[in-house]
């Protein structure tokens, strides 16, 4: 896998909430057995340092792509969080956590990243859009439900993001190549944390079982919208820009269909839903997840904290 | 102590592991309730040092275990490798015979190496 010399211009990593040393302090092999280190990846701060530097400024085309994936882990993230304090075990608390982490990371750097075509920040696309400029695909407000619900959601989602990050990182484009190969390591992650889950509820108890059957059931209508091609990614596939969602498919289908078969569950015959995300239709839920999301920023605009 | 807070069971002495269910109880009446089983952490900062203890965590079994404290302890870069150990493998000395079991060595001064004088012509030392 060949990633692209993106040649970030990263200052000073100093991570003041764990008070190291600024720029050295980085996780490059320099860390003590005491010493807590930030890490040297990209982040949506240098992202935003080299737009005002005018280094990079996405096309409308580039921005929109940008949108559509920011947006998928936004409102992810929205669902995952409100599992923190409800999840069966303290632990899971803290992996349904961290995921939400991951998703919103993702998130701020490829808005951060489309706001640059339009002169708007994270915060400005995240909170001052409303419910049709979206462009998120269906599955990601797809509500929680239990937890099997959440699992098979997550199940498909990660899959779906490893293929698309995967592909992404030899983009033409070097900062949607570096984003995704910051993200790709960790959706990997989230691609084990969900199969693993998925094989101990199915092979579990008969409840646990039953659940993860319903759970895919669920969700399972909505995998379509995720593979669906249209005028934009067929201009960003023919730059090299980005790929056809359709391309991921095939290794999607065999990578699921994998665990499925050895935690033995069928893929649930269901009808597709008729999608329209991308184009800023979203199902009842999005609104919701909306409202609790933008209460407080549009209460207190320009506020920090 | 342990990521539950249970500072009446300290996590490493295995005789004394709460085996009471560590969250709410059951919402449904068929939901059976079997606990998590608790596994100690132990964490290697970098290369060349050792595992040391971080803590504790519940998990249904190894694989999980080994996600969770992933998850829970190197949230911040802390670790290059990780292992977990089911808390009940672990043996540990009783707290309360500190006295007779680590008495011995007291006043043995002759066991320490800056006891000894240096002997002429030694270098290096």
């Amino acid at each position: 896998m060949s990633t692209k010399d993106t040649d970030f211009a990263i200052e000073g990593h100093g991570d003041i909430s764990v008070g190291v040393q600024g720029a050295g302090a980085s996780g490059d092999g320099s860390a003590s057995a005491t010493r807590i280190t930030p890490g040297n990846a990209l982040r949506p701060e240098d992202i935003a340092l080299e737009i005002s530097r005018g280094q990079v400024k996405p096309s409308e085309d580039v921005a929109e792509f940008a949108l559509r994936i920011g947006d998928d882990g936004l409102i992810l993230a929205q669902r995952l969080g409100h599992w923190i304090s409800r999840a069966p075990e303290l632990e899971e608390d803290i992996a349904l956590g961290n995921i939400a982490l991951d998703q919103l990371g993702h998130a701020r750097s490829f808005l951060t990243y489309a706001g640059a075509a339009w002169g708007k920040s994270e915060d400005d696309l995240a909170y001052f859009r409303r419910e049709h400029e979206f462009r998120s695909a269906h599955l990601f407000e797809q509500p929680n439900g239990d937890f099997a619900v959440t699992i098979a959601r997550q199940f498909i989602v990660s899959f779906y993001q490893f293929e698309l990050y995967t592909k992404l990182m030899e983009s033409t484009d070097a900062t949607l190549a570096a984003i995704s190969a910051k993200a790709v390591k960790e959706v990997d992650y989230h691609r084990d944390h969900s199969a693993q889950w998925v094989l101990r509820l199915a092979g579990g108890t008969d409840e646990s079982r039953a659940r993860i059957i319903q759970g895919f059931k669920l969700v399972w209508p909505y995998v379509d919208e995720l593979f669906e091609d249209d005028e934009l990614t067929t201009r960003l596939a023919e730059a090299g820009v980005a790929v056809q969602p359709s391309s991921l498919r095939a290794e999607f289908d065999r990578l699921t269909g994998e665990i499925m078969a050895e935690a033995e569950l069928e893929i649930p015959g269901v009808p597709q839903s008729l999608g329209g995300g991308r184009k800023g239709k979203h199902s009842e839920f999005l609104g919701y997840i909306l409202a609790e999301m933008q209460v407080l920023a549009r209460e207190h605009p320009g506020a920090s904290w | 102590m342990s990521p539950h807070g249970n500072p009446e069971a300290p996590a490493s002495a295995a005789s004394e592991i709460n085996r009471e269910a560590p969250k709410v109880a059951a919402t449904t009446e068929e939901h059976q309730e079997s606990p998590w089983s608790l596994w100690e952490v132990f964490v290697r900062s970098s290369r060349g040092l050792s595992h040391v203890h971080a803590g504790s965590l519940h998990a249904p079994d190894a694989a999980m275990a080994l996600r969770n404290a992933r998850d829970l302890y190197t949230r911040r870069n802390e670790g290059v490798s990780i292992w977990v150990v089911p808390a009940e493998a672990i043996s540990s000395s009783d707290p309360d015979s500190k006295g007779s079991f680590f008495e011995s060595p007291q006043g043995k001064d002759y066991r320490h190496a800056t006891y000894y004088t240096k002997s002429e012509g030694v270098k290096h030392l």
